[in-house]
């Protein structure tokens, strides 16, 4: 047979493209559906009366077996107003102490104080690495000797106490941390999704995935937050063996959820804005859907999907629930992704509660929310005057 | 058909539906090779319908349903086997609204080229040069290939794409309509085009002009409501048509 046309000289590495386009897509589509199976199913004990997981607390703790059962770990959860130091998360407050410290209580605020590393057993092992002698040359000379903007600077936060610390720098590094994480993982999901049902998906499934995603856009995040809680947190223990149950990488998975429905469906509308006649033009030239796809398509809304990066940013740097409950929430001011990290929001949202109104620590608060505001407001600038305008230029020429 | 005359694509009682709707009834017809026809009829008649069908572009319309044979080479283009990735490959195809890419001249004539085998930069110069002279654009642009296509005048635009069409060197052109959104003297370009572009390239031209038709075409087919009235040399089209309705829409009765 001299058929001319017989041949198909598609290479390998693009039918594997085309074909992990669309497993990757989906997986990342039936990951979001998912997780309302799962938070169905730890609801579920409830009604079902399970005999040895009656309630979702107990549920809880058995899941925690691999962690040490310590008040820490389940502090997020069993919140309790009356306690010395609640908004204090210590994960450290598990080593064992040396004894030189009086009630719990102030074990607890000492020991997450890096000013005295001295108590710490070494054997241990649990200070984070980065407290390193510049912090403790400075703790030297003690809080009230320092000015506010060298406290502000410092790499302490610990606002109730005697000498009150304001650093701010684990909390920036808290979101840097948490927020890269979660974009990391985030964007690359939700723009493929967005290409699936823009260019791959039939038209029933469009119908179907595209509403579903863009309604979890509004699902309450505190569920998305006791969800990790829960299940993340002892995935990625299991998986990585982590001391920390809950962490940074914990926290950008929960992000990354919330991230995942911003960055599909503004991706998939300036995906759908791109002209069909492009996509005609295309695949008249001999070009596969795959390649037509990442060749014209994407970069043709690259503005568009630029824009859905940025704000997919904005949403998990400004997300509180989630990053209250699942980062572990402690101002440690490491790098590590495997240890606990607290955000600018989470800060603002687990102490405004019980601030004292109109103290340093108030002021503070409120200074950190500026801080989160402006950022954000720069963010949605940014993606309003320079991508919009760059996207509409790309169709009309100059 | 004439002796000099190689058939090139052939439709044997080709039908076409959209969904319920019929657009094409039992065409047959035999387009020479290295020859330019044309296709007139009162818009809605189904011309776009059966250009798109040599290239299987209605491929990527829901529902579209044909039967019978579209021959290209000795070949069914609707049998199982055909790859319609290497069909496209060997049709070059130019709209009616022009659609550069947004990118660079430049990377929009190497965009076709650069798919599936990859071309050291000389060989793309050479090839985009070529197609540029081909389309009688070089001089024009030739300064600023590095440019947007996008800032292009509508003309060249569309000669543009017709330099894109022509860099993976196919071996038909199918033109929807190619000038209907050109001022005359663009116009005049692109038919001057096609008339040089002949010797190499078989070409099928859609146009709702008659004079365009009876000025660049070898052979004119017309179509009415979905069927061929009539196939011929465009010049026995134009003086001398055998149906009573090809006679009535060339002298400007309806349509
Ligand atoms: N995508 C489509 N879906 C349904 N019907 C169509 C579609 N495109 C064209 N048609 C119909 O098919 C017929 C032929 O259309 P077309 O081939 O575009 O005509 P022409 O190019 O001669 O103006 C028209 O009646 C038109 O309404
Ligand atoms: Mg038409």
């Amino acid at each position: 047979m001299n058929n001319p046309f017989r041949t198909t000289r598609r290479n390998t590495g693009e039918l594997i493209a085309e074909w992990s386009i669309r497993a990757v897509a989906s997986l990342s589509i039936i990951v979001i559906f998912l997780i309302f199976v799962f938070v169905f199913r730890e609801a579920s004990t409830l009604f079902l009366g399970d005999s040895d997981e009656a309630t979702p607390q107990s549920a809880q703790v058995s899941q925690q077996d691999s962690a040490p059962p310590t008040a820490s770990t389940s502090e997020p959860e069993v919140y309790n107003p009356e306690a010395e130091e609640p908004e204090v998360y210590n994960p450290v407050a598990e080593a064992p102490s040396s004894g030189e410290e009086g009630a719990p209580g102030e074990f607890i605020y000492i020991a997450t104080n890096p000013a005295y590393p001295h108590i710490y057993n070494p054997s241990t092992g649990l200070i984070p690495p980065d407290i390193d002698a510049a912090s403790t040359e400075e703790d030297v000379v003690l809080g009230d000797t320092l000015s506010f903007t060298e406290n502000f600077f410092s790499s302490t936060w610990q606002p109730v106490g005697e000498v009150p610390k304001f650093g701010i720098v684990p909390l920036l590094i808290g979101t840097a941390k948490t927020t890269l994480i979660a974009i990391l993982i985030g964007a690359p999901l939700g723009i493929l999704a967005a290409l699936f049902v823009a260019f791959f998906a039939k038209p029933w499934i469009r119908e179907i995935v595209k509403p579903g995603i863009e309604l979890l856009a509004g699902f309450p995040s505190v569920v998305i937050g006791f969800f990790c809680l829960v299940s993340v947190a002892s995935w990625v223990q299991d998986i990585t063996g982590v001391p920390y149950r809950l962490n940074a990488i914990v926290g950008g998975i929960g992000l990354s959820l919330a991230v995942i429905p911003i960055v599909f469906s503004i991706a998939e509308d300036a995906l759908s804005a791109v002209p069909k006649t492009l996509r005609e033009a295309s695949l008249a030239l001999g070009s596969t859907e795959w390649q037509t796809a990442y060749r014209v398509m994407l970069p043709a809304a690259a503005p568009g999907v630029f824009a859905a990066v940025l704000l997919g940013i904005g949403r998990a740097f400004g997300e509180t629930m989630i990053a209250i409950m699942a980062t572990g929430n402690a101002p440690l001011s490491t790098f590590s992704p495997f240890e606990p990290a607290r955000t600018v929001a989470a800060t603002i949202g687990s102490e405004m509660g019980e601030v004292v109104w109109g103290s340093e620590h108030y002021g503070v608060l409120f200074l950190l929310g500026v801080l989160l505001f402006v950022f954000s407001f720069g963010l949605n600038a940014i993606t309003e005057l320079y991508v919009k305008t760059r996207f509409i230029k790309r169709f009309q020429g100059k | 058909m004439a002796k000099d005359l190689q058939p090139k694509i052939e439709a044997h009682d080709f039908n076409f539906f959209y969904g319920q709707k019929q657009a094409l009834f039992d065409i047959n017809l035999t387009i020479p090779e290295r020859r330019v026809t044309a296709f007139i009829g009162p818009s809605g008649c189904g011309k776009s319908t059966f250009l798109r069908s040599i290239n299987r572009m209605n491929d990527l319309i829901e529902g579209t349903v044909i039967n019978g044979q579209m021959v290209v080479d000795g070949t069914n283009v609707y049998d199982k086997e055909v790859d319609v990735v290497t069909l496209r490959r060997r049709i070059g195809m130019v709209f009616q609204k022009s659609i550069p890419f947004p990118k660079s001249i430049y990377e929009n004539i190497t965009y076709g080229l650069t798919l599936n085998e990859s071309r050291t930069k000389a060989e793309l110069d050479e090839i985009v040069e070529f197609s540029l002279r081909r389309s009688a654009l070089w001089d024009e642009v030739k300064d600023r290939l590095n440019h947007s296509a996008l800032g292009m005048s509508g003309g060249q635009q569309q000669r543009l794409c017709i330099a894109r069409a022509i860099a993976i060197n196919p071996e038909i052109l199918l033109m929807d309509e190619p000038c209907s959104a050109l001022d005359p003297i663009s116009t005049a370009k692109v038919e001057e085009l096609i008339d040089e572009l002949k010797d190499t390239y078989t070409i099928v031209l859609v146009t709702h002009n008659m004079q365009q038709a009876g000025r660049v075409s070898d052979f004119t087919g017309f179509f009415l409501m979905g069927s061929l009235i009539e196939f011929d040399r465009t010049r026995t089209i134009f003086t001398s048509p055998s149906k009573k309705e090809t006679e009535d829409y060339i002298t400007g009765r309806f349509g």
